[in-house]
């Protein structure tokens, strides 16, 4: 379908590329699903396949209507002028009672809310059928956030009689057949059958632990669906299928009433009156008008339109708009398939899109300032080039590490260290932020074995410690670390860089104003072979030569000494 | 080696006589039997004197010549097979079978039987018996060879020469040699040459009298023993000052760990967003929660989110203090940007800023080639009455061709906090495409009204990563290469200085 309405439009794929990007899509791919198997299985695989063209496409993440090929055409013509946006209508059904869902009171322990629509007289065929289908499982994984936020039931209106229920029951009293199951199951029985299905298992945690679930029943108990989970059988939907109750339960009002609005705009147009529809227990279409000035986008924009060029443009993106004559004043009507206008910035930038991002003159802001380094950073900088040149190189190594590069590797205890830690780490590589940069340079001496000795690296860097002082409760500690490696342990070349460094930071040797190193106890030095470093009377790191047991421990084989202090006294 | 080799030396004064001798030249091939010495010795003394300025003149020149394979040498020396065989087989016969057993038995007597030196009596008891057909042979094959050897090889005619190829005796092979002539300067004698200048020969003036070994230009020299910077801080270095150069402030980005308040919340991100899920972004569990708000703010945050307000719709949905307050490795230096203008909104009096960093951010995300749990983050933001979407691209412009890059064009795109929001695309000449190089946007009302800023008061923004530039600009393909401790150390010694327009 996507094929032929470009080719409609003749457009060559450059032009459509072109166009998707004056749109804002992204056009990943042009491709069919005979190039797809064959470059994964192979041609002889492929020999089979289809070679229909096939478009990859990047939507926006806020542009629901954009993802159904309806959806997606119809916003497409609208802006290349071919196709006048379409006015979506809320009509009765022309015999018998409007549809009404009944909401009770026990929905709210577990998923209070829920909104429902009827399309009325559709017409499927097997394409419709399938984008239909498509579309309520990409909205599932986008904006239900994988149904946990709403779910979204399709039912065959003619094998159902409402009016409908939404309930909450305990698991128990919930028996019906599910979609494509052949007999009866209880609720509780369907999570233990559902455990192992490779699609469904990942929504039953939304209400497992729940002393109720949410059901949709008919007026005679008819389950129509067990929410989030599955469907009842009874009234699934088919290629014949020509009254569609659809219904959304949700955890987020707002949201579900998105998501329905989509489910109905985008598939009312197969609908015997297109684009007309139906929602349940009275709720309107969500058309809304936004007032707004042409001046206001020219100003945001930096164009200089007419008003009433302006309306065009906004029309061309399915905002219907019309100068009202008043001044610049334009009015301009938000459809239900545009959830993500919500101020008038949006409008202002699709104003701005309908104009052409590129046709937008760049100009100069005349905004006058003097910048200004931040002084730690300025340090670092000037540092490090001195560092440098005192025949040290530098490495960059990862703020994240494990705890035992931290700890137990450093012949330290976890809980001694002040560390931060991570919830949620995919590795032990993400356990904690580093206290210390020593691991970080051990690990590229080890993985630089084969480079000729001495190895001499440094790194200026930030370390993250718990603070209680800060709203956070933790603050970064800018760092200063440098190690020599080699067949000696070169303690001299360690503490020939300490004075060096103190000279650049214009601090002299001296135990009251200036700096001395005095004999320390460390568990990560050997005994007897480290010292502490005090500055201006504080305590401002260590310098030493390693401890064979750490050496060891990040896989070295040569005597090492380090030295590790914070800069920010040096400010 | 640096200097002249000494082992070259040898040689290089009989050389010298034997060209003087010679009136127009001499091979030296020819040179090298002439005295008795390998050619690469002749080779050596020819470059030697070459290093020496003009006293030769040496051109060039290759030649094919024939040589003797192994083979074909072992029968100059014993004679060929079928001679062999002939002059095995006595008058009265010699069993079939025992002639076998010889070494070179069977090639020799196939050849000796097509001569028709021998034949064969296959009627015999103890089976087939070889006698002699003629009196006495000729043995033309080592004749030949003989000849070759001498390097009389000329006396014989191609048919022969082939035919002993074929037999594998014989190999063509091509001898690259100088024709040695007197240079301008032709002279037997040399003066020794000093290697290198000393205090002593300044202090005597002697060096005036000296002559000195010249230098070997092509070698490389000592590397010097130094430090080096690592790649991607040169960039870094490169992009701060880029963005001083244009007048931007740096901001305070050392803080890693961020409330999900500052880092999402404040920039009207809503809290069901896919970005603040367990499977994006890394949580603390200790300090699991931020506890200090400015109270009145995050009401205000609440409002826009929950109801909307300032002319906005909001999300509409139950806002809880409870996600605001979960800690996290912020995802995006933009939580730092948001601290800022809150600060610069608390000001009596709005005054127009420009703020750059280039700092740390995370994401839990899945790992590759490209992409790292944590990457540095580029960010620029401009706030000042009445800024356009205009002037977001001519800043962009300005800042992209302090990179190098002046073809760049801009695609509609979705951001939460930015509206509008543009991907920023330059032309890659190598690539012949457009390819993304950043993103950029206004910062939507819902974020920047809350913070109290003034309604006409626009903020301008873009950010990039720095990774992805210094790994196009060094040719790396693996990000492990450049970040963390798996560096390759010799990549970073071996880099360049960095200048990015260039």
């Amino acid at each position: 379908l996507l094929d032929f309405t470009f080719r409609r439009m003749l457009l060559s794929d450059e032009e459509f590329d072109e166009l998707c990007f004056e749109f804002g899509l992204e056009l990943d791919e042009i491709t069919s699903e005979k190039e797809i198997i064959s470059k994964e299985q192979g041609d002889c695989k492929a020999s089979e396949a289809s070679d229909i063209i096939l478009y990859k496409i990047d939507v926006p993440a806020n542009r629901y209507d954009l993802l159904c090929l309806e959806g997606l055409v119809r916003g497409l013509q609208v802006f290349k002028n071919k196709l006048e946006a379409p006015r979506y209508r809320r009509v009765r059904p022309a015999s018998g009672e409007p549809q009404k869902l009944i909401i009770t009171k026990e929905t709210a322990a577990v998923r209070p809310h829920a909104v429902a629509a009827v399309l009325r007289n559709i017409t499927f065929t097997q394409e419709r059928y399938d984008s239909f289908i498509e579309l309520q499982e990409k909205l599932h994984q986008n904006i239900c956030r994988k149904r946990s936020l709403v779910a979204i039931g399709t039912h065959d209106l003619d094998t159902i009689s409402g009016p409908f229920t939404f309930t909450a029951k305990p698991p128990a009293q919930i028996c019906f057949k599910p979609l494509n199951q052949t007999k009866e199951y209880t609720a509780a029985e369907l999570m233990t059958l559902y455990k192992t299905d490779s699609h469904l298992r990942h929504y039953l945690h939304i209400i497992e632990d729940k002393p109720v679930y949410p059901v949709i029943h008919d007026r005679n108990g008819i389950v129509l669906s067990m929410p989030p989970i599955i469907n009842g059988d009874h009234s699934k939907i088919n290629l014949k299928t020509k009254n569609v109750f659809i219904e959304c339960t949700a955890m987020d009002l707002t949201k579900a009433k998105i998501v329905l609005d989509m489910m109905v705009t985008m598939f009312s147009e197969y609908c015997s009156q297109p684009f007309s529809l139906f929602h349940v227990n009275s709720r309107e279409l969500a058309y809304r008008t936004e007032t707004l000035s042409s001046d206001f986008i020219n100003r945001k924009v930096g164009i200089n339109e007419s008003t009433e060029k302006i309306a065009q443009l906004l029309t061309k993106m399915c905002l219907k708009s019309t100068a009202t004559g008043a001044g610049d004043e334009i009015e301009v009507e938000i459809p239900p398939t545009r959830s993500d206008v919500i101020h008038a910035c949006d409008i202002m930038e699709d104003a701005a899109i309908a104009y052409g991002f590129n046709n937008i003159v760049r100009t100069t802001p005349r905004t006058y300032t003097v910048a200004n380094q931040f002084p730690l950073n300025k340090l670092t900088e000037l540092l490090r080039q001195d560092l440098a040149a005192a025949g040290f190189t530098e490495a960059l190594n990862f703020a994240l590490c494990s705890q035992e590069d931290i700890a137990d590797k450093l012949g330290k205890k976890i809980e001694d260290t002040k560390a931060i830690h991570i919830s949620n780490p995919k590795t032990a590589e993400f356990q904690v932020a580093r206290t210390t940069l020593l691991p970080g340079l051990l690990k590229t001496i080890a993985a630089n074995r084969k480079m000729p000795l001495p190895l001499k690296l440094f790194e200026i860097s930030d370390v993250v410690l718990k603070d209680q002082k800060k709203d956070v409760g933790a603050r970064n500690s800018r760092r200063f670390c440098a190690v020599y490696y080699s067949k000696s342990p070169g303690f001299e070349v360690i503490h020939g860089l300490l004075d060096r460094t103190m000279q650049l930071l214009e601090v002299k040797p001296g135990s009251t104003d200036g700096y001395h190193i005095r004999a320390a106890e460390d568990s990560t030095f050997f005994p007897g072979r480290c010292a502490e470093i005090f500055a201006r009377g504080q305590s401002v790191g260590r310098l030493g030569v390693l401890h064979p047991d750490v050496i060891t421990r990040f896989e070295l084989t040569m005597p090492c000494s380090a030295l590790e202090m914070d800069l920010e006294p040096f400010l | 080696c640096l200097f002249p080799c000494s082992m070259a030396d040898t040689g290089v004064l009989e050389l010298l006589r034997l060209i003087e001798k010679a009136d127009d030249g001499v091979d030296s091939v020819d040179a090298a039997s002439r005295l008795g010495v390998d050619h690469q010795v002749v080779v050596g003394a020819v470059k030697s004197l070459q290093s020496l300025g003009d006293i030769i003149s040496a051109e060039q020149r290759s030649s094919k010549h024939w040589e003797l394979t192994e083979e074909g040498s072992e029968i100059a020396k014993q004679g060929s097979y079928e001679a062999r065989v002939f002059s095995a087989v006595p008058l009265e016969g010699l069993a079939q079978s025992d002639l076998m057993k010889l070494p070179f038995g069977k090639i020799g007597f196939s050849k000796a039987m097509s001569n028709r030196w021998i034949k064969v009596d296959k009627a015999q008891e103890g089976g087939p018996r070889v006698y002699r057909s003629v009196d006495s042979v000729v043995d033309q094959v080592r004749e030949k060879l003989l000849l070759l050897q001498k390097g009389s090889g000329s006396q014989l005619e191609d048919k022969d020469k082939n035919e002993l190829k074929k037999r594998k005796l014989l190999s063509e092979v091509t001898v690259k040699s100088y024709w040695i002539g007197k240079g301008n300067s032709f002279s037997t004698t040399i003066t020794k040459q000093e290697t290198e200048l000393t205090p002593e020969m300044i202090a005597s003036g002697s060096w005036k009298e000296k002559k000195f070994k010249p230098y070997n230009f092509e070698a490389m020299g000592v590397a010097p023993d130094c430090g080096h910077l690592h790649p991607l801080m040169k960039v870094r270095t490169q992009f701060r000052q880029i963005f001083l150069e244009m007048g931007f402030t740096e901001m305070p980005t050392n803080n890693f760990i961020e409330s999900s308040f500052w880092n999402f919340d404040s920039l009207f991100q809503p809290q069901q967003h896919p970005a603040r899920d367990q499977h994006d972004t890394f949580f603390l569990s200790d300090p699991a929660l931020s506890h200090e708000f400015p109270q009145d703010y995050l009401e205000r945050v609440k409002r826009v989110h929950s109801e909307g307000g300032y002319g906005s719709q909001g999300y509409m949905y139950d806002w809880k203090i409870e996600e605001a307050q979960k800690n996290i490795l912020r995802t995006h230096t933009t939580a730092v940007s948001a601290r800022m203008l809150y600060k610069l909104a608390q000001q009596e009096k709005f005054t127009p800023v420009k703020y750059f960093s280039i700092d740390r951010v995370f994401r839990n995300e899945t790992l590759d080639a490209t992409h790292l749990a944590e990457f540095h983050q580029i960010e620029g933001v401009v706030a000042d009455y009445g800024l356009t979407l205009g002037d977001l691209m001519g800043i962009l412009h300005q800042f992209f061709t302090k990179l190098g890059i002046t073809k760049l064009r801009f695609k509609p795109a979705y951001n939460p906090y930015t509206e509008p929001s543009m991907e920023v695309f330059s032309y890659h000449e190598g690539l012949k495409k457009w390819v993304e190089v950043g993103n950029s946007g206004v910062f939507r009302p819902e974020m920047l009204l809350p913070m109290g800023l003034p309604e006409d008061v626009s903020v301008i923004a873009w950010g990039l990563s720095l990774e992805r530039p210094t790994m196009i600009k060094y040719g790396i393909n693996n990000i492990r290469e450049l970040v963390g401790h798996k560096v390759n150390l010799q990549m970073v010694y071996d880099g360049p200085i960095c200048r990015l327009d260039s």
